[in-house]
């Protein structure tokens, strides 16, 4: 078993090292912010919310970034920011993924009234515009954390669940699974054995789509004031907490949306090369 | 054939190679080919030779993740091997033109026939829109096709399959090209179709004489149409010579053996008394439209029944039928002497092990995600029960059953050939222990050498495990191949029944003798007999060409 798993980690590792430039540069950059995220508190120079110095102060060896509005270290805090926003998007798009997309692909093998209804809900959900929904919903149930994340993954499922329902559609009505059906085999096997490895390839490029926007919805809400809140650092809040001094020609608050924007062009350098090997297999 | 001193076509040495996965590898390995003006070559071979390769490349086109590598293309005196784009662009359509394979895909479905079929003429401003307009109706006509004057203003999806397949070749003729390129014009489409646009396409490159090369792999459809055959195996060769004399005596025994397919036959077992499945009275309906008729008919225990019938005769609704997937509206089936649930859902476990299903395509049969090993092996475990090493040691033995190696247990499906494909598909039924298999065209897709060994396969495992085949398709010579008794189908009714030996020799239907008569043989001339017998008169001459062709489907004395 471990054997094949290092089978299996050596063949990914080469996989890797043949993958064109620009994956490898997204794999590194991927990696860059995970050991950012998982190793903050070892390389962060002070912790989060400490105020360790004086207001907006300049950059200088003491404070390689300067420091917020309070006399945060904002390099710190930018480096905390990593594991609170990427983690929350990362955990609201698997959310997203697995009720969305496991609902999109019973409607497509049940059809029928399963079908209707299912679709029928997603309609209505989206018939909002979502930033504003998420707003009302948040302003309703209140801003915590888990609240976050369960109502931008239940927003962002609905997307999810069209795009589930659409391809599998497809899938549904090739003969194998007509064939897997007339051996007597129930819906769930048929949907999670048959048609789910047949629907990956587009689901993966929708899950790095979906993640940078669930990331930026986040960051959003955040500048909005009603995501994550303060004290804890993320992002897209850091962007609105420090605005005010892009007036004075000071380039800080653009690194957090730098690293916002960094980010989102890796994942998706990554995915496109998945769906280009993906692609491949079919051939 | 009007012979001048220079050839129209002549291809010299040509070597063109192909990628895949970053390794180039030959498709054609040096083929000489010559073409005199107003002559048709055909060009045979099964899947992989070369044959539209090649056919390409007396355009001088190379198709993308290709490359010519050698040789030289001679079209009335001009290198197409070198020529650039721009003088290739002002041959293609005008004096070179191709009609593909498949006429809906090659159609735009977004613009009216007539639009697509004046282009070419337009573009090339040989003539005017209102002039093409006219000679396109012209043309109509003479392919025979109904209502010249106004089919033009459909849709492809409003023209059935034969009409497009003919109005493709009146777009091919618009500019009245030196050079037609048939590339399996008719292998998609059914019997009665095929011997429609054979017609209107020979009658046509007469006419006008035109030189075409035919591309295909079915024998008796080319030597119909070519005046001289090609043999290509690999991208290499195999034999020349004119049709008359390829047919009569082919020099290489891979000449021979793509011959000797067309021969294959069973001889017929009467049953044994013990009925499977019995059909009474069936009648079907998608939505109001009635697809089955009053169908009775019975499967006898390990025996074949042939169910015959043109496209959109109800045979894959009456499958569907049969393995629960479409509720009969009236009638009922028996299936060992108790009534069959109509609805798979309400079928026990053993009612849907014993029934099985193989597919007309692989490709969509098999899930592609899926290891072949894997595919066999569910079954095993689903419904045998076994797993661990029994399970593997059921699967070696299936796999020694369809004649495949074991160690392709490993593969994906997109890793095998066609046939290997059908093997897999054959195994999967094989692993539930079936005792009845409805084969839906197993072989339409497949080569005629890879089709030969799928049947042969089937027929053996009859032979052991005396499973019963309910045998669907289109195709005669595979009914000679497989079938017991026959049951000829049309439109949701069936028309005639019986042993294969009385069905196919002394026809009863005038449906039946027109079908039969349909299937090309490998005989020069047989079209034109056909043809003139049809066009005779009457219901007589169809029952006269009924007794014409009927001794060659007699089962040869033992």
């Amino acid at each position: 078993m471990s054997r094949a798993l290092v089978s299996h980690m050596v063949k990914a590792w080469g996989g890797a090292r043949n993958a064109p430039v620009m994956a490898q540069v997204g794999l590194v950059v991927m990696i860059f912010y995970a050991a950012l995220a998982l190793l903050a508190p070892l390389i962060a120079p002070y912790p989060e919310t400490a105020l360790v110095g004086g207001m907006f102060e300049p950059w200088s060896a003491t404070f390689p970034l300067g420091t917020d509005q309070l006399g945060r270290d904002f390099l710190s805090r930018l480096i905390y920011g990593a594991r609170n926003t990427i983690g929350l998007a990362l955990a609201t798009t698997l959310l997203a993924f697995t009720t969305g997309g496991f609902l999109g692909l019973v409607a497509a093998e049940r059809g029928g009234w399963v079908d209707q209804v299912l679709s029928r809900i997603v309609d209505v959900l989206m018939a909002m515009p979502q930033l504003i929904f998420a707003l009302v919903l948040l302003t309703a149930f209140g801003s915590s954390i888990l609240n976050l994340v369960l109502i931008i993954a239940a927003l962002d499922a609905t997307r999810v669940f069209r795009l589930a329902r659409a391809v599998a559609l497809n899938v549904v009505s090739l003969d194998f699974v007509e064939a897997a059906r007339l051996q007597g085999h129930g819906a769930l096997r048929i949907i999670l054995f048959e048609v789910l490895p047949n629907v990956i390839p587009p689901l993966v490029a929708e899950l790095g789509l979906r993640f940078c926007f669930v990331f930026l919805t986040i960051s959003a809400l955040s500048f909005l004031g009603i995501g994550i809140q303060p004290p804890t650092a993320d992002w897209g809040s850091m962007v609105r907490e420090t605005a005010a001094l892009i007036s004075y020609g000071d380039v800080t608050p653009l690194l957090p949306a730098g690293a916002i924007v960094l980010l989102a062009i890796a994942v998706n350098f990554v995915v496109d090369w998945f769906l280009l090997k993906a692609s491949g297999l079919k051939e | 054939m009007t012979q001048t001193a220079s050839p129209l076509l002549r291809i010299k040495g040509l070597h063109i190679e192909g990628e895949s996965n970053g390794v180039w590898h030959e498709i054609v390995r040096g083929i000489d080919l010559t073409l005199n003006r107003g002559e048709v070559l055909g060009l045979i071979g099964e899947s992989g030779a070369g044959k539209s390769t090649l056919g390409l490349a007396a355009m001088g086109y190379t198709k993308p993740g290709c490359r010519l590598t050698a040789g030289s293309i001679h079209f009335d005196g001009q290198d197409l091997a070198r020529a650039d784009t721009r003088s290739l662009r002002d041959l293609w359509g005008r004096r070179i033109a191709y009609v593909a394979q498949s006429a809906a895909a090659a159609f735009n479905p977004a613009h009216r026939l007539i639009e697509q079929v004046i282009e070419v003429p337009v573009v090339h401003r040989t003539s005017l829109s209102p002039a093409a307009r006219e000679d396109a109706v012209t043309l109509f006509r003479d392919l025979q096709l109904p209502d010249p004057e106004r089919i033009g203003r459909r849709f492809p999806h409003q023209v059935s399959g034969g009409q497009l397949q003919r109005a493709m070749t009146a777009m091919a003729m618009t500019c009245r090209p030196d050079l037609i390129i048939f590339d399996e014009p008719t292998t998609a489409l059914d019997v009665s179709t095929q011997i429609e646009v054979m017609a209107a396409i020979r009658s046509v490159v007469r006419e006008f004489g035109t030189a075409a090369i035919y591309i295909t792999h079915d024998l008796a459809v080319v030597t119909q149409m070519a005046d001289r055959l090609m043999v290509l195996r690999h991208g290499e060769l195999v034999e020349e010579a004119p049709t008359a004399e390829m047919i009569a005596t082919p020099r290489q025994s891979y000449t021979r053996s793509l011959w000797a397919v067309q021969a294959l036959h069973k001889p017929e077992r009467p049953s044994d008394g013990r009925t499977l499945l019995e059909v009474d009275h069936l009648g079907a309906r998608y939505g109001s439209f009635r697809v089955l008729d009053d169908v009775s008919f019975s499967v006898p225990e390990g025996r074949t029944v042939a169910l015959v019938g043109e496209s959109g005769s109800g045979k894959s609704s009456l499958a569907r039928v049969l393995t629960g997937l479409l509720a009969p509206c009236d009638g009922q089936i028996r299936y060992d002497g108790r009534p069959l649930p109509a609805r798979f859902q309400d079928r026990d476990r053993s009612l849907l092990r014993e029934i099985q299903m193989i597919y007309q395509l692989p490709d969509t049969a098999l899930n592609p995600r899926h290891r072949i090993g894997d595919i066999i092996g569910q079954q095993v475990t689903l419904h045998l029960g076994l797993r661990g090493a029994a399970r593997e040691r059921r699967v070696r033995d299936l796999f020694e059953m369809i004649e495949l190696s074991p160690h392709l247990a490993n593969r994906l499906p997109s890793e095998l050939s066609g046939g290997q494909k059908q093997r897999v598909c054959i195994a999967r039924a094989l692993a539930a222990e079936p005792r009845l298999i409805i084969c839906d065209e197993v072989t339409s897709a497949l080569d005629q050498l890879v089709a030969e060994g799928i049947l042969k396969l089937l027929m053996r495992l009859q032979a052991e495990v005396g499973v019963s085949y309910l045998y669907i398709t289109h195709d005669i010579a595979t009914v000679d191949a497989v079938a017991d008794t026959v049951v000829v189908m049309q439109q949701g009714r069936i028309v005639e029944q019986g042993t294969k030996g009385d069905v196919l020799s002394a026809p009863r239907d005038s449906y039946t003798c027109r079908l039969l008569s349909s299937v090309p043989r490998i005989e020069v001339g047989w079209l034109d007999a056909v043809l003139s017998g049809r066009s005779g008169s009457g219901p007589r001459a169809k029952a006269d060409d009924g007794t014409v062709w009927s001794s060659a489907w007699l089962p040869p004395a033992p």
